[in-house]
């Protein structure tokens, strides 16, 4: 339903400006009041000091997921490559020596200063192999090269600055659920996805 | 030196001087502040009177359309981000409801609910930028600190939901990218209740000023003829007394199921679109309430369709209501995976138009005013 909005007429003592104007600073002088009893509740940090907390689905520099034994969980099957809008994903594959396994990256270079941080890299991996969850959101290189992150520095995280929650990071080198995920793959599980399952959580 | 300018420069009807002063010419931006961007007025000055304005478009000019041909129809949503990026949920939206019509695609109960409350949840945002911005243009600064205060709650929001804070490319065909985080709705409802006694208390700030008030009533007078012959949409039309609003009269995705008001100005003045414009905001926050309270279980992204492709000379269009009016999105396929040709219908192009037919007669100062109530964002209109 349209409705006119009426125009309403200022009171004498509202059209007198002072005592609207006065009215205008009490509300300033509220929030400045607010904002030295309660500095919790205004939104500004002291930035360079104080980094702001991301939430775990802001999307930061890319890592790229490990299995137990260390190796890339990234089957090189050129989703991502492929769902990039930017073209920033380069993936050279190569035999793997694992015999479930076809394929795996030789290289695996991302482009950072291509990447718009769409998400679509993520969105489209089956093996949950990259994730942009590391909470950098700030890029500062001197190079242009080193803003081309391989696959090294892609797997160069440690499992210890993520939750305990998070099943696949845990399941890498060094993280809570390493010992376990190892077990089942001498068991015969390779894929890092089958001790999820045992863990009753998603799959690969 | 002949500090006279005889030619009359491109797009003006006719040249300075004649008048009982002499007239000249003076660019406004393209680095103006209160152009909110890079656009560049031209105008046409007696002493201070605006005689006639030329805007100048296409300087953050990114050939969106062209590249949109070389892109997949999904990875075309990001683009629309780009756009008008103070809704780009609604702009993803456009794109993503003109693929579902050309790709035959449903959208499960829960991801339309989750749609109107992220795209009424944009609304807000956006207007709360364009009150403290509207407030700044013409010299308040302290709200455009409030504006922002209030829309870094929203904004927090988003970021929990999608990732990011400005580029949200949430939107999919078929649904969304993800359900709704835990404590969503919850925090939704809190926000609502806390902006109905703020909103309050903030429009009484500016609206209740005499000098605000001064400085947009009976300023920048759009007419209801103008405005239709113009092509505005969105407040600035409804400021100027036109009924028209593509969620109440072509209904997308479920808005006709909502109770709320679409209101209306009577003159068409600035104040107008800033009235408009607060209740707007208020109305926002009616659909919100009723969403929530609706929100059913489910999928929330359909699973029917791997990839979307558009059959063979199928040809798609989507209009929704963005914050500033109907954007429209025209999909051609020729049957690939990219699409023939995308064109957009940006509603801020159709006010810069305006504009002239707004300020001229007043005051320089005017003009400001006049461009703040505009809400124009300059990537929608270059593109």
């Amino acid at each position: 339903m349209a409705k006119i909005i009426p125009r309403p007429q200022l009171s004498l003592l509202e059209q007198l400006y002072f005592v609207e104007v006065f009215k205008g600073m009490a509300l300033t002088i509220k929030h400045a009041v607010r904002s030295l009893a309660k500095p919790e509740t205004i939104p500004v940090l002291n930035y360079p000091e104080v980094q702001p907390e991301l939430p775990a689905e802001h999307r930061s520099e890319h890592r790229l997921m490990k299995r137990a034994d260390g190796t890339s969980r990234c089957v090189a099957c050129y989703m991502c490559q492929t769902a990039c809008p930017a073209r920033c994903i380069t993936i050279v594959a190569e035999e793997s020596p694992d015999g479930d396994i076809e394929k795996r990256p030789a290289t695996f270079d991302i482009d950072w200063l291509l990447c718009v941080f769409c998400g679509l890299c993520v969105e489209a991996c089956p093996c949950d192999a990259i994730r942009m969850d590391t909470g950098k959101a700030i890029l500062v290189e001197d190079s242009r090269d080193a803003f081309i992150a391989n696959k090294d520095r892609l797997m160069d995280w440690s499992p210890a600055d993520y939750p305990a929650e998070d099943i696949i990071s845990q399941e890498a080198p060094g993280g809570l659920l390493n010992e376990q995920a190892l077990a089942a793959m001498q068991g015969g599980m390779f894929s890092a996805g089958d001790v999820a399952d045992v863990a009753d959580k998603e799959t690969c | 030196m002949d500090l006279v300018q005889t030619e009359i420069p491109e797009g003006f009807t006719r040249s300075a001087g004649g008048g009982h002063t002499e007239e000249y010419y003076l660019n406004m931006g393209p680095q103006h502040p209160s152009t909110h961007g890079v656009l560049r007025l031209m105008v046409r000055l007696d002493g201070e009177t605006v005689k006639e304005i030329v805007p100048h478009i296409g300087y953050i000019h990114r050939s969106i359309e062209k590249m949109a041909e070389s892109q997949s129809l999904i990875q075309n949503i990001h683009l629309t981000d780009r756009l008008d990026y103070l809704s780009c949920h609604m702009t993803n939206l456009g794109l993503c409801l003109a693929i579902e019509q050309g790709a035959d695609v449903g959208v499960p109960e829960r991801a339309e609910y989750i749609r109107i409350i992220v795209c009424e949840l944009q609304r807000i945002q956006s207007h709360l930028l364009w009150w403290g911005c509207f407030a700044m243009d013409l010299g308040a600064l302290t709200a455009f600190l409030y504006g922002f205060d209030e829309r870094e709650k929203i904004t927090d929001l988003f970021e929990e939901l999608c990732g990011a804070r400005l580029t949200m490319n949430y939107f999919r065909p078929g649904g969304c990218v993800s359900d709704l985080p835990n404590e969503f709705i919850p925090r939704i409802l809190k926000i609502c209740e806390h902006m109905k006694t703020t909103l309050d208390e903030y429009d009484n700030l500016v609206s209740k000023n005499m000098i605000i008030r001064e400085r947009t009533q009976g300023v920048g007078i759009l007419s209801k003829e103008r405005a239709l012959s113009h092509g505005c949409t969105g407040p600035v039309a409804r400021a100027s007394g036109i009924n028209y609003d593509v969620r109440k009269d072509e209904p997308y995705g479920i808005y006709n199921r909502f109770d709320f008001d679409v209101p209306l100005g009577a003159t068409g003045d600035c104040y107008d679109r800033y009235t408009v414009r607060i209740e707007e905001m208020r109305q926002s926050i009616r659909i919100l309430e009723q969403a929530c309270k609706d929100l059913p279980d489910g999928d929330f992204r359909s699973k029917e369709k791997p990839n979307y492709k558009i059959p063979k000379d199928e040809h798609s269009f989507s209009s929704v209501e963005t914050a500033r009016g109907n954007f429209s999105t025209y999909v051609v396929s020729d049957g690939g995976k990219t699409p023939y040709r995308i064109k957009y219908r940006s509603p801020n192009f159709s006010h810069i138009g305006a504009i002239n037919d707004m300020a001229s007669g007043y005051k320089l100062a005017d003009l400001v005013t006049v461009l703040a109530t505009l809400d124009p964002v300059i990537p929608d209109i270059d593109r």
